[in-house]
């Protein structure tokens, strides 16, 4: 711990946090570091399992529309209510709309039928299992995306900022618990000493004399930290390229992840999570429960996107869910837990405008215990193509523990 | 500390190490104010004012040993504190019946009306949200008024490392309803008892069984006929029970997706894994599923319904085990776990994995190997008993070495507990602790909600982050301006005037005594002291 702290700060932004340092400097710092091609993940976690079957909806299987009779999405050309097509098979539940523009220009990629080997239909354990990347090993210490940052302490990556791991949430998830630092912040124009100027000077002055080197380090990324965020001057910021952010929370967390990662504080990963997919009752289809969220969900991801710009080529949004939901919809319109799921890809690099992954087939004897979408893409496979082709890591066996991973078995996500 | 002081503790240690292990018992002289302020940091949440005085008059010594024996405290004051949280002397049924079922039965009759009617179900009503948190909520304050004001300390402490390393997730379905009688009933009765009873306990509460799946760890080769006469008739779904009061209960008790299909290992890896040998305590993947096979069967009656454990033969397999190298015969039925926890509970790994961890807890980081020896070598004579292992701990020159003092970081629960007990801060009713239970949320550390089954980590690495620190200062600042809900911090001038200070115990730097004396108010000198990197040990 103390030694990697150390070992961090030999990069340039030593130089700044080192002394009082004015704000243009450390942005000079990070201007640097970005012309190195910083790569950039942004996770996001739909907390409750959403219905991917409702969100790229298979509307060329015939399996699908006679296992929901009431809720299923009309094939497309159905006017408004129907899905809109993507590839002939598949289609995005219309209320994906926001998202269309990014799937026809090819910056957007989709893997269905993909999901855990374990076989949980537990919230708790699979969220569990896909945060840890360690699928019926629950006793796993921390989350992939702490053990990704312990393992690019090199190259680009050198470069110690409070803002490298930042989790636009209440409490850090698992997904980034670790060793290395992480960040969890809700609202970034909050974070700072409630005191004033005085309380926050005195804290600063203690801890940078203090003995206890943990104490002293942390210290002085958190005055850093504060110091770089008032300079971004959060209360006022205002969106690129006309992006509109819906104001739900989800909406707003997406906001301020957008403006740390244009506040070039060095950020390289960053976390936001959306609940309310558990929808065993009245899922609804074109409209309705589950519609009204996608609609929040894509607008909120069209937002970042296009606020990003030109950043998003260095940057990868990835979307996932704990668990899909039964084929079959339930007695209350609603459909119980299931097994295989759809991910989402964005950004840089991608091999867009295409879904991923074999399709089982929703015909009965097609599914997972007789009742669940199949899994053809082990999730692993995916959060380790973005490891190694997108983020650049050569080695990530020390990420995935107990995994053999095998690039043949990648999805193809990557050039 | 001083030299002076310093050199008297070394001397006083030197000569305890010179009289043995039993000369400890009455280290000659009178103990320094740091030796005091390290043992209220360990075996307590800290010092209080009056507290140091305290220990000084009695010494060392016999405040461990008091601490040791938590039923000869008088603690009346605490009863009177808990009285108005009514869930905390309520067992699991009674709260399932009080607040689960009627919240269940609302669920199962608005899916009915829904599937007529159509339209999106609404939120929960704000009622029936806080009805449904309650019970981990009044748990919560109970454990925070406990941790602040109980005589009886090391209790607290020890209840807090207990729960702990048997860590059960509220958030995890029935488990939010069962835990107040788990730490009631399975952990605190046991802290200072055998390590085998604790073990037994937890083995077969209904809050471990629900959380690690045992409950529904099946033989695949079942279901077996019940040759038991008294149990046949109730299904293990408690259809006929429930049956006739509550209709609907029995359609949701019902549920198809949750009848155990198969072995579950996840209880019979973490048993071995956390609870007893440790990962590396030397056994194999085939213990781990010889281990879940002996246990098949070990469910729970009702368990959506805060039913107690049940010994079901259909669920379990009868074929013979070996665990570990030892054989368990065929045809064992319950006694097969009690037989695997026999084993575990007396394996030399657990005396070594459990002595560690309390070492790690009470000493320092990085366990000191000749404790952990002597307090392994007592777990193993005693046959586990833990008050013979926290004897030999506290009572143990690397305990009381100055090098221990401060060397451990608080955790948010220690930090925030041990702000109120150094601020000798008021909580004039139960109520009163419930912005503690936010505060904790936002250090990252919420109460009863640990999701791993390792439970929280108990070394700095885990709670130094930047979020953290600025949550603390926050706190440290709204406490001592008496921003933190109805929490009354009194006599803010003598606290400001040093007497905070001096709580501290070990060596203010130079720059936060600096900053704390140009402060120009009691409460920004009060924060200063509370949120500095000093007060951030213990």
């Amino acid at each position: 711990m103390l030694s990697r702290r150390i070992f961090m700060r030999n990069g340039a932004f030593a130089l700044v946090s080192l002394g009082f340092a004015p704000s243009f400097l450390a942005r000079t710092a990070y201007a640097q570091d970005r012309t190195r091609r910083a790569k950039r993940l942004i996770a996001i976690f739909q907390r409750g399992a959403v219905d991917g079957l409702s969100v790229v909806v298979p509307f060329g299987d015939e399996g699908y529309y006679r296992a929901r009779p009431t809720i299923a999405i009309a094939r497309p050309k159905s006017g408004e209510a129907g899905a809109i097509d993507l590839d002939g098979f598949f289609g995005f539940n219309p209320r994906m709309q926001p998202l269309k523009t990014f799937w026809d220009n090819r910056a957007l990629a989709i893997v269905h039928a993909c999901g855990s080997p374990d076989t949980t239909r537990s919230h708790f354990d699979a969220q569990d299992y896909m945060e840890s990347a360690t699928p019926g090993v629950k006793s796993t210490p921390d989350g992939w995306l702490n053990r990704y940052l312990q393992v690019r302490k090199d190259g680009a990556a050198a470069v110690s900022t409070p803002f490298r791991a930042v989790s636009l949430t209440q409490q850090l998830p698992r997904m980034l618990q670790g060793v290395a630092p992480a960040l969890a912040m809700n609202q970034i124009s909050q974070f700072g000493i409630r005191g004033g100027q005085t309380a926050g000077a005195s804290f600063e002055a203690q801890y940078a004399a203090a003995a206890d080197r943990v104490l002293n380090g942390t210290g002085r990324e958190t005055f850093d930290a504060i110091r770089m965020l008032k300079d971004t001057n959060p209360a006022s910021y205002q969106p690129d390229n006309g992006a509109e952010y819906p104001r739900s929370p989800f909406g707003q967390a997406l906001k301020q992840i957008g403006q740390l990662t244009k506040a070039d504080v060095g950020l390289e990963v960053a976390f936001a999570d959306v609940g309310g997919w558990d929808t065993h009752v009245n899922q609804g289809s074109s409209q309705g429960q589950l519609a009204n969220r996608l609609g929040d969900f894509a607008s909120g991801i069209a937002a970042l996107v296009t606020d990003l710009g030109s950043r998003m080529a260095d940057t990868v949004v990835l979307t996932m869910s704990e668990f899909g939901r039964a084929v079959g919809e339930n007695g209350n319109r609603g459909t119980d837990h299931g097994h295989g799921n759809a991910m989402m890809v964005m950004g840089g690099g991608v091999r867009g405008g295409k879904v991923f992954g074999a399709w089982p087939g929703l015909a009965p004897e097609k599914r997972y215990e007789g009742r669940d979408l199949a899994v053809t893409t082990d999730f692993r496979d995916v959060f380790g193509e973005i490891v190694v082709r997108h983020l650049g890591v050569s080695d990530p066996r020390s990420i995935f523990p107990g995994y053999a991973m095998n690039p043949a078995r990648f999805p193809g996500l990557f050039a | 500390m001083t030299n002076a002081t310093r050199h008297a503790v070394l001397l006083s240690l030197a000569l305890a190490v010179v009289t043995g292990p039993a000369g400890l018992a009455s280290p000659p002289g009178p103990a320094s104010s740091a030796a005091i302020v390290h043992v209220l940091n360990r075996v307590a949440f800290g010092p209080s004012p009056g507290d140091i005085e305290h220990v000084r008059t009695i010494g060392i010594s016999r405040y461990i040993d008091e601490q040791l024996h938590p039923d000869r405290l008088a603690d009346a004051g605490m009863e009177a504190r808990l009285a108005g949280l009514n869930t905390l002397r309520m067992t699991s049924r009674e709260i399932a019946e009080e607040y689960e079922i009627p919240q269940l039965k609302a669920r199962l009759a608005k899916r009915q009306a829904g599937a007529k009617d159509g339209d999106q179900p609404e939120p929960p009503a704000p009622e029936q949200q806080r009805r449904a948190n309650l019970v981990v909520v009044e748990l919560s304050q109970q454990k925070l008024l406990r941790a602040a004001y109980s005589e009886r300390q090391l209790q607290e402490v020890l209840v807090d490392f207990w729960f702990n390393h048997f860590n059960v997730d509220a958030r995890k379905g029935a488990d939010r309803f069962l835990l107040t009688e788990y730490e009631r009933e399975t952990i605190r009765p046991h802290v200072l008892g055998k390590f085998r009873d604790l073990l037994g306990a937890t083995a077969k509460s209904p809050a471990m069984l629900f959380y690690l799946d045992n409950w529904m760890s099946a033989d695949p080769n079942g279901p077996h006929p019940d040759t038991r006469a008294s149990t046949s008739r109730v299904n293990r779904f408690g259809r006929e029970r429930f049956g006739g009061r509550f209709p609907q209960m029995d359609q949701l008790a019902a549920q198809k997706k949750n009848a155990p299909k198969g072995l579950n290992e996840n209880y019979g890896r973490e048993l071995m894994e956390l609870h007893t040998l440790g990962v590396d305590g030397g056994y194999t993947q085939k213990d781990v599923t010889e281990v879940a096979r002996a246990l098949t069967g070990w469910t729970i009656q009702t368990p959506r319904l805060g039913g107690s454990f049940r010994f079901d033969p259909r669920l379990h397999d009868p074929g013979e085990k070996i665990v570990l190298g030892h054989v368990i015969k065929a045809g064992g039925g319950e006694g097969d776990g009690e037989q695997v926890l026999d084993i575990l509970a007396r394996h030399p790994s657990t005396a070594r994995f459990i002595s560690t961890a309390l070492v790690r807890r009470f000493v320092s980081d990085t366990p000191p190997p000749v404790l952990v020896d002597r307090a392994a070598a007592r777990f193993r004579q005693t046959d586990g008993d833990l008050r013979e292992v926290m004897r030999t701990i506290l009572t143990s020159p690397e305990f009381l070495s100055p090098e221990s003092y401060a060397a451990k970081t608080k955790t948010p629960l220690e930090f925030v507990v041990s702000s109120i007990r150094a601020t000798g801060a008021v909580m004039p009713t139960a109520q009163d602790a419930l912005p503690l239970v936010r505060q904790l949320r936002e250090l990252g550390m919420p109460l009863y909600s640990c999701q791993p089954p390792t439970g929280y980590k108990d070394t700095a690495d885990a709670w130094v982050n930047t979020g953290a620190l600025v949550g603390r200062m926050n706190f440290a600042l709204d406490l001592a301006s008496s921003k933190v809900g109805a929490i009354a911090v009194e006599n803010r001038d003598a606290l400001a005037d040093g007497g905070l200070a001096a709580l501290v115990g070990h060596d203010l730097s130079e720059s936060t005594r600096t900053t704390v004396e140009r402060a120009t108010s009691g409460p920004q000198k009060i924060a200063l002291v509370l949120g500095s990197p000093e007060f951030q040990r213990r």
